[in-house]
């Protein structure tokens, strides 16, 4: 069986992939799938303690996260076709007009 | 010390008497247009008389040693601090109410004649209701800051009717100078009210009531009540046109007559000599106050009469005629000779109010006409005036069993005899009353005698005035007379005046040297001062004589222009107090104000003007940035709770 750690270790990796991925992209699709990256990172994290603890808890958890994942998915890729049918262009650091 | 063992009844009644010229003060101000000029002038005028007749009751009802007392409701509370909305009237109080209401009344109707054809005739009488009301209040009121309120009022009211023909800035100015001079008696005044409710308050005794105040004045340390009274006679001086806030009182004759006659001769400016008669029983313990308040009243009376011989204009020589008898009236206070005072307060409002009612009816005859080298001969037109004129006058002068001469001796006596008088104060009495006597027959031979030197379009339309303006002179001119009779001197029938006060003042003064014989032959000299007075009028003034050129050239014309300019006081003040004080104003409102002021707010807003420039950098608008900064934070957080486990 594989340890605890290892899937720690990777939940851990993935999520650091996520957070640079939304950091420092320049394009907003990319920026959603890395959204979808950190969420899944913990969903592994819950999937890996469930396991571990033996409670269904957790695995309930990660059904919930998906579906919410799921909505949010749906909504920010209707956002991003907006913006991209109103500016031809899906980068966020030329979304600046929300400032003083 | 006076014993206050005053039996205190309770009367509801008393709260009409300021309440009655208030409703019809407010009636005439909302509706007074819509009820026509007839409606809103008789309204005012039964208003008064409504006081009047309650105030008559109220004087029949009262005990002669009594106390009646209204109590409206508690106004302030505080710990055991109360302030009540409360009326007295005690003898003292009744007689300032019968010359409020009862002269207030005649100038009423007086005023129905002077003021019959003015087309500001309502809100005349709007301003002279108000002023009723206030004036009531200030001597009805039991405790200080009720008469404060009604003090205040007055003075808001004389103001208001000072300026009353506004078209004219003259007008206006005098308005604002009576104003703020009382401004700064009143300042005195306030202080000295803070000061005798701490000093006492330190005692454990908070209040302001008159009769508490008695009770417990002898818990205050002589220095105290000396800085006390000191800081009220300020107020008095600047209400009452004493040295040196007297100046105010002259320009007030700027507003219409009745007003002149009424406000700043017959009832407000006395509003000082009462204040600190109400508050005798302070004065007697500060020795130093009463002689200083002697010394500025004998200056006053003394400077205002010198001034009174010169002056032109037929209102302007009363008005110094008035300041002067105030003076005389604070030499009485100042040699504790309270009931004196009062008295003279009492037949001066009668004499001096016909004085100006009958000047006004000479103005209205002439046509607005105030200078008196444009008059003369008016006898043959104005008969009544003319006698009612002359016993005011009489009366003024000290002429044998009038007003004045009953009440002015009694101060010149006392001035000589109390305990606190002197000589020199007796002297100075002594040849104002000379003074008095020639101004004021100065001003009649002037006025009535000799030829009319009216303009020949003016001289045809002279008139005597209508019934409802001689009616009050020939009533003011009888007081002129008989009010007198109440506080004659010993030697005659003796004082029912002094008997009346009594109980308010009794055992504040006894005569202290001074024989009967002496009395009579000072009264003798005192008449014989006020004949040589009339004989030099009537050579300089009752007949054609070069006198008075030759007077006026004396020593090269200085003294004469001195006294004419009025010593230059205006002048003075003008240069010593007012010039500086626009100057520092302008200073303040060009350099300072926009400068340091603005400046401060300004910068201010500069400031975080300048520290937001900075700090809107940080809001780039980026998600990406915010997101950063969110991610940095959460793993200082977790960095730090990390390291506290």
């Amino acid at each position: 069986m594989v340890p605890l750690e290892y899937y720690l270790i990777l939940s851990a990796v993935i999520f650091a992939i996520g957070v640079i991925g939304v950091l420092v992209r320049r394009n907003l699709i990319v920026v959603l799938m890395s959204i979808e990256l950190m969420l899944n990172a913990v969903n592994l994290t819950f999937i890996a303690f469930s396991r571990y603890l033996g409670s269904m808890q957790g695995q309930v958890i990660v059904f919930f996260v998906m579906a919410v994942a799921a909505a949010e998915a749906v909504i920010g890729l209707a956002i991003v076709i907006s913006v991209f049918r109103h500016r031809r262009s899906l980068d966020p650091q030329e979304m600046q007009l929300l400032k003083w | 010390m006076v014993a206050t063992t005053q039996a205190v009844a309770t009367v509801d009644l008393l709260r009409w008497m300021p309440l009655i010229p208030l409703l019809a003060s407010l009636i005439n101000m909302f509706f007074g247009a819509r009820l026509g000029r007839k409606t809103a002038g008789g309204l005012a005028c039964a208003a008064v008389l409504a006081s009047f007749a309650i105030a008559l009751y109220v004087f029949w009802l009262l005990p002669a040693t009594g106390m009646f007392r209204d109590t409206v409701y508690t106004w302030i509370e505080s710990g055991s601090f109360q302030v009540k909305l409360s009326f007295q009237v005690d003898a003292l109080t009744a007689v300032m109410l019968l010359v409020v209401t009862g002269i207030g009344f005649l100038i009423h109707i007086y005023s129905l004649g002077y003021m019959g054809h003015d087309e500001g005739m309502v809100r005349f009488f709007v301003y002279l209701n108000l002023f009723i009301f206030f004036m009531l209040l200030l001597v009805m009121g039991d405790n200080l800051l009720v008469l404060f309120i009604g003090w205040e009022g007055v003075g808001l009211c004389s103001y208001l009717l000072i300026g009353f023909w506004y078209h004219d800035h003259a007008n206006t100015i005098a308005g604002n100078k009576a104003f703020i001079v009382n401004r700064i008696g009143d300042f005195g005044f306030v202080l000295g009210i803070l000061l005798l409710i701490t000093e006492l308050g330190r005692q454990g005794i908070w209040t302001l009531n008159f009769m508490e105040l008695q009770q417990h004045v002898n818990l205050l340390s002589p220095e105290k009540i000396t800085l006390i009274t000191l800081l009220l006679f300020v107020g008095a001086a600047g209400k009452s046109a004493q040295i040196p806030l007297f100046v105010w009182l002259p320009d007030a004759m700027a507003g219409p007559t009745p007003v002149s006659a009424l406000i700043h001769a017959a009832t407000m400016v006395t509003a000082g000599a009462y204040m600190t008669a109400r508050l005798h029983f302070l004065f007697v313990l500060a020795p130093e106050t009463l002689s200083l308040i002697a010394t500025i009243g004998a200056a006053t009376a003394f400077f205002a009469a010198t001034v009174a011989l010169t002056q032109t204009d037929i209102k302007r020589v009363l008005a110094y005629s008035t300041v002067s008898q105030l003076g005389y009236m604070f030499v009485a206070i100042g040699i504790g000779a309270f009931s004196a005072a009062i008295f003279h307060l009492f037949t001066h409002a009668f004499f001096k109010a016909c004085l100006f009612l009958g000047s006004g009816s000479v103005i209205h005859a002439l046509d607005g006409e105030q200078d008196m080298r444009k008059m003369g001969g008016l006898k043959a037109y104005l008969p009544t005036t003319y006698w009612t004129y002359v016993i005011a006058t009489l009366a003024i002068a000290g002429a044998p069993f009038t007003a004045g001469f009953f009440s002015k001796d009694s101060i010149i006596w006392q001035a000589y005899s109390s305990p606190l008088g002197s000589t020199e104060l007796w002297f100075i009495g002594w040849v104002t009353a000379g003074l008095t006597a020639f101004y004021m027959f100065r001003q009649l031979f002037l006025v009535f005698h000799g030829e009319c030197r009216a303009d020949e379009h003016v001289k045809a339309h002279i008139h005597e005035s209508p019934a409802v303006m001689t009616v009050p002179l020939v009533v003011l001119a009888a007081g002129s007379i008989f009010a007198g009779w109440l506080g004659a001197p010993e030697y005659l029938w003796g004082s029912l005046w002094d008997q009346w006060l009594q109980p308010i003042f009794g055992g504040v003064h006894e005569a202290a040297h001074g024989s009967l014989t002496d009395e009579i032959n000072l009264t003798l000299l005192t008449l014989a001062i006020g004949g040589l007075g009339f004989l030099f009028a009537y050579f300089a003034y009752g007949r054609a004589s070069k006198l008075p050129d030759r007077l006026a050239s004396l020593a090269g014309g200085g003294p004469y222009r001195l006294l004419l300019h009025k010593y230059y006081i205006d002048e003075l003040y003008d240069v010593l107090i007012v010039r500086p004080f626009t100057y520092c104003s302008r200073w303040l409102a060009q350099v300072f104000d926009p400068g340091v002021i603005d400046g401060l707010v300004n910068g201010v807003a500069k400031a975080a003007r300048g520290f937001s420039l900075i700090w809107r950098e940080v809001q780039t608008g980026n998600v990406q940035h915010y997101l950063a900064g969110f991610l940095a934070a959460t793993l200082a957080l977790l960095a730090y709770f990390l390291k506290q486990q």
